[in-house]
């Protein structure tokens, strides 16, 4: 084609509509490029919905079931979807973390009350797993809800950098959403989730042995190995649950008055896109995740008593800790008991006295 | 409920939204070909090309419009993954793999095993992932 076309009249159209096409763009591609955002937020909104909706009916269903309730529990699980909980003041830091560790204790009461009110035919076992469950479907509701507040305020304001903001992070949201979602499924039905990988290396440590109770929902055994005695601790399964492992380790430090040559804390932790799955690592610190009341708790008795800690970790990406436990997870155990048993032996006398604490939700896992 | 309903209809008027529009960009497309056509009998070559490759191109964006409304209809399934437990016998080392039900955990003690008499236990529960992660070679 000619660049000045001449006397085709087809040809003369085509030059026309491709120059308009071009001041089009040129003039409103910015806003052409926003609407084709919102439709995409528009799009994992959808899906995020749906998402949210499916979870809530999962629930309602399980706490049927399980429960047996006289009444609906329908709109007793709406107004518990929309509980929050306000963190302490941090203007003065001083003893905040007795005052989250107060406000998330009377959470945790509030929410388990709640849940025996809604399913009175359920066990101490089920109760956890539905608090579990409704808190996924607590945090789905909650995903759901600040992107349709941007999305909203978006289309209000046709500003393309609210919009592009929410559309930047999407996929992060939406990846999240979907692990929340298959945590749901997981918790109602009280299978393993992949963060439950520290509790299960402390079973299999522990099994066959006598437990007793410690406080606040966690179990230690007293284990006999390489010739040192070891103080294992995990959260008292099978019902989901997380316990207090800070109270734990702090419990059984004060019992033998500080006479422990190491503590050992097993835990599932982030791995970077490109690691492998159940590839465990070794390290120092207190592993432990949750709002940081329990690893506070655990090194200050640590720094009383001088007591060097290890941490081993079990190596999985957001979406595997919280939706049901891997192959590659389950099969790392072994690896972990290795990988401890050397720590044990490079780091400790004999007939010295050793804590291990197995860090995560123990849904699924006994002891 | 009513949500529910809500939400159910709001999916349906998007569907309908996408057909119609997919339904008028197939019907032009039909309608450039077949000017394609007479044209070409007329002997206006030249024509007959143009609308041809507009009809081609229409017709072209419908199929992928469709396919879109299909692939996002498709992604708005929440799937469950098979979760497998396995069942031991500490004694003799029997082994079975059932998939899980309702009330197993990890060391919860079940029936006798079936070759000596001593009590099976479960010694793992775990999901089958079946696609392989995509590598990078980095
Ligand atoms: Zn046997």
């Amino acid at each position: 084609m000619a660049f000045v076309p001449s006397g085709d009249i087809i040809s003369q159209i085509i030059y026309a509509a491709s120059i308009l096409l071009f001041v089009v763009f040129m003039l409103y591609g910015q806003r052409i490029q926003m609407y084709v955002m919102i439709r995409e937020v528009e799009a994992s909104l959808y899906k995020l919905k749906f998402i949210k909706e499916e979870g809530r009916k999962i629930t309602i269903e399980t706490i049927k079931e399980i429960g047996k309730p006289q009444t609906d529990p329908t709109p007793r699980v709406d107004r518990y979807l929309e509980y929050f909980t306000i963190s302490p003041q941090s203007m003065d830091p001083a003893g905040i973390v007795y005052k989250l560790d107060h406000i998330l204790d009377v959470r945790d009461t509030r929410l388990k009350d709640e849940v025996k009110i809604m399913a009175p035919a359920s066990d101490e076992v089920q109760v956890n797993n539905l608090e579990n469950t409704l808190e996924a479907a607590m945090a789905l509701n909650f995903i759901y809800k600040v992107v349709r507040h941007y999305y909203i305020q978006g289309k209000k304001t046709l500003s393309l950098y609210v919009i592009m903001q929410l559309q930047m992070i999407l996929p992060l949201v939406m990846k999240e959403a979907e692990a929340y979602a298959s945590a749901l499924k997981a918790f109602a039905y009280g299978q393993p989730i992949g963060d439950g990988a520290g509790p299960l290396v402390a079973a299999k440590l522990m099994h066959g042995y006598e437990t007793r109770k410690l406080p606040k929902d966690c179990v230690v055994a007293t284990v006999p190995i390489e010739g040192r005695t070891a103080f294992i601790i995990k959260a008292e399964g099978p019902g989901g649950n997380v316990g207090k492992p800070g109270d734990a380790v702090q419990a059984v430090i004060e019992e033998n008055e500080g006479k422990i040559a190491n503590v050992i804390m097993i835990d599932a932790g982030l791995k970077l896109e490109g690691e492998e799955v159940g590839e465990v690592a070794e390290g120092i610190g207190a592993a432990i995740g949750g709002p940081g009341v329990d690893q506070f708790k655990i090194e200050e008795a640590l720094v009383k008593y001088h007591i060097p800690i290890n941490a081993v970790i079990i190596k999985e990406d957001i979406g595997d800790a919280v939706s049901p436990m891997r192959k590659e997870i389950s099969d790392s155990v072994d690896k972990v008991i290795e990988r401890v048993k050397n720590v044990i032996l490079e780091r400790t006398k004999e007939g010295d006295k050793i804590i291990i604490v197995g860090v995560g939700n123990t849904i699924g896992i006994g002891q | 409920m009513t949500e529910n309903n809500q939400s159910s209809t709001a999916a349906s008027r998007i569907s309908t939204y996408m057909l119609t529009i997919v339904l008028i960009i197939l019907a032009l497309s039909i309608v450039a070909l077949l000017f394609a056509v007479s044209a070409f009998i007329v002997g206006d070559q030249v024509v007959a090309g143009y609308l041809l490759i507009i009809g081609f191109i229409t017709m072209g964006l419908s199929a992928y419009l469709l396919l879109q409304s299909r692939k996002r209809v498709a992604n708005l399934k929440i799937e469950a993954p098979k979760i497998m437990t396995t069942i031991e016998c500490v004694k003799c080392g029997f082994k079975s793999i059932r998939e899980f039900q309702r009330g197993d955990y990890v060391y919860k003690e079940l029936d006798k095993c079936q070759k000596c008499d001593d009590k099976m236990t479960i010694t793992a529960i775990y999901k089958e992932v079946k696609e392989k992660e995509k590598t990078y070679n980095v």
